[in-house]
């Protein structure tokens, strides 16, 4: 079975880390990181820069911020690689436009580490 | 990281809501500072035992209001102090008053508050160290380290800062309470923008000293808090990208002797990638909303440098264009010596020359402007002249970086007339 494991902190304070104490955390994390690599359990991870830099696709408007709904709840998401948020707002009304009733929040990543299993499925394993 | 470095973390965080919002009930400076602290001082007693509030600003606020009425009972002497264990049960009893301070109340508050530190009759290092002190939440040592004072003098400042404020509340020409109209909430945020602006330029420009660094992440801080509160605002998207573009160069613009070391001769992979990611993001959001204004447009420039991989790579053409652009929403001597730079590469040493030549006048105590005289002279093979240029740069340079970036020049100027 495949998981995502989604982390959820308070963003302004996370954001207010000092650099030393942003490294700290990572190092411990990074420990944690190469532990499930060796276990060969460790898919792409990454780490999203703040909410304040992202937009949101509801129908064909675009939002300033963050998606902010309760009531929806996030069900899945895609990493893509686009020159800026013009072009990623293009790929995410072409999915909006499969897919109409769903929104889509555009955030940036800040960090991105990639497939490090060896046996890791070069397509995709299931349909569900 | 710690309990308690969380704890320190999630009230920095909040403070500037709190104290914000306790400003509102005490319409006091210091009692609500007063309030604030011993709200921390209950928080750092409590959470570490109970956990941390879902809502540590709020719970602060309540806290703080309750000890802050306290305080004043206390004065009157008509009514005893209620048991702390009141207090610790506190979140529970008033979790739906809680949550009726929502983000508008906050908006409000934070604004403000960072706008009373930007009192037009205060002079502007006044504005940043009253910031830092009151919403920042930085110990008057700290600030007076960062602007190389003693603390004697920083106090003093402070103080002087806080009473010139007091005083005009008396005479009834204090920032009022009341929440403010669209086109005043308008006229707040762009004081606040220029004031969180200075606070990063007086990082930047100290940015080789360790003392002063840290005022650029907290300007960057701020920001990000503002755009939380006023997340559809461009001239507040551009700053924080302006500022998260220039700061992502920190790494680059000093070589291991601590001199300064200009944009195109800088080790780009020293770049913090991070921070340029956000700072391209929120510009291109910005850019949507077709409202350019100063911000956006500087911001637009910084994006240029940070997307070319190279030097050579750089987008000059667009980059004067976004200059003329800036020439025309705030025209100053200052955007034209910048713009100069461009025209040099694109047109020349002698033609940016000539356009700067009228500028001497009014920029006679700037340093980058003779800095940059002595470049063009010493591009177009006048070595007198861009000797004299140096000379009078170096007596202006502000940093030891800057008069070191300057000396080397000079001394090659020497090296050359010995040759």
């Amino acid at each position: 079975m495949l998981y995502t494991l989604l982390c959820y902190n308070k963003e302004d304070v996370v954001w207010s880390w000092s650099r030393a104490e942003d490294d700290a955390v990572m190092s411990r994390l990074s420990v944690v990181h190469e532990k499930l690599v060796k276990e060969g359990k460790l898919g792409p991870s990454l780490r999203l820069l703040p909410t304040t830099a992202a937009a949101t696709l509801r129908g064909n408007v675009v939002i300033d911020g963050p998606f902010a709904e309760t009531k929806e709840q996030l069900l899945g998401f895609y990493v893509i690689d686009v020159e800026n948020l013009d072009a990623a707002l293009d790929v995410a009304r072409e999915l909006s436009a499969a897919n109409p009733t769903s929104v889509y929040e555009i955030r940036p990543i800040a960090l991105y580490v990639p497939e490090a299993r060896a046996d890791a499925p070069r397509e995709m394993i299931k349909a569900y | 990281m710690t309990d308690l470095a969380w704890i320190h973390g999630a009230l920095t965080a909040a403070r500037p809501q709190a104290v914000g919002a306790l400003l509102r009930y005490f319409r006091d400076m210091d009692r609500a500072e007063e309030a604030y602290q011993e709200a921390c001082l209950r928080a750092l007693k409590n959470w570490p035992q109970k956990g941390p509030p879902r809502d540590p600003a709020a719970w602060l606020i309540l806290v703080g209001r309750n000890a802050g009425l306290d305080g004043v009972r206390r004065q009157a002497r008509d009514t005893v102090l209620p048991p702390d264990e009141a207090i610790s049960d506190l979140e529970d009893v008033e979790a739906p008053l809680a949550e009726r301070l929502d983000g508008a109340d906050y908006r409000d508050d934070v604004l403000r508050l960072l706008f009373i530190c930007c009192h037009p009759e205060l002079p502007a290092v006044q504005q940043v160290a009253l910031a830092l002190r009151i919403v920042s939440g930085l110990t008057v040592p700290q600030i007076a380290r960062a602007f190389l004072v003693s603390d004697a003098a920083m106090e003093q400042r402070i103080t002087r800062a806080k009473q010139r404020i007091a005083q005009r509340n008396r005479e009834g020409a204090g920032v009022p309470f009341e929440a403010p109209g669209a086109v005043e909430r308008a006229e707040r945020l762009a004081a606040v923008a220029a004031m969180i602006y200075l606070l990063f330029n007086e990082g930047y420009s100290g940015a080789s000293d360790p003392a002063r660094a840290p005022l650029c992440d907290e300007a960057i801080r701020l920001a990000r808090l503002l755009l939380r509160l006023f997340p559809t605002e461009p001239e507040i998207m551009g700053l924080a990208a302006l500022m998260l573009l220039q700061q992502s160069r920190l790494g680059a613009r000093f070589d291991a002797e601590g001199e300064a070391v200009l944009l195109e001769d800088q080790d780009r992979r020293l770049w913090d990638n991070k921070l340029i990611g956000e700072g391209l993001a929120l510009i291109d959001k910005a850019m949507r909303h077709n409202q350019p204004g100063p911000y956006q447009v500087q911001a637009a420039i910084a994006a240029i440098h940070a997307r070319a991989a190279r030097p050579a790579e750089t987008d000059w053409e667009n980059i004067d264009a976004l200059y003329a652009a800036l020439e025309r929403m705030q025209p100053s001597p200052v955007v034209t010596l910048n713009r100069a730079v461009v025209i040099a590469r694109l047109k020349g040493a002698d033609v940016a020359l000539e356009m700067i030549a009228p500028l001497e006048e009014r920029l006679a105590g700037y340093f980058p402007y003779f800095a940059t005289r002595g470049a063009f002279l010493l591009q177009l093979g006048r070595g007198n002249e861009a000797r004299t240029a140096f000379t009078r740069a170096i007596a202006l340079a502000a940093s030891p970086a800057e008069a070191a970036h300057i000396r080397r020049h000079l001394d090659r100027l020497a090296a050359v007339k010995v040759s």
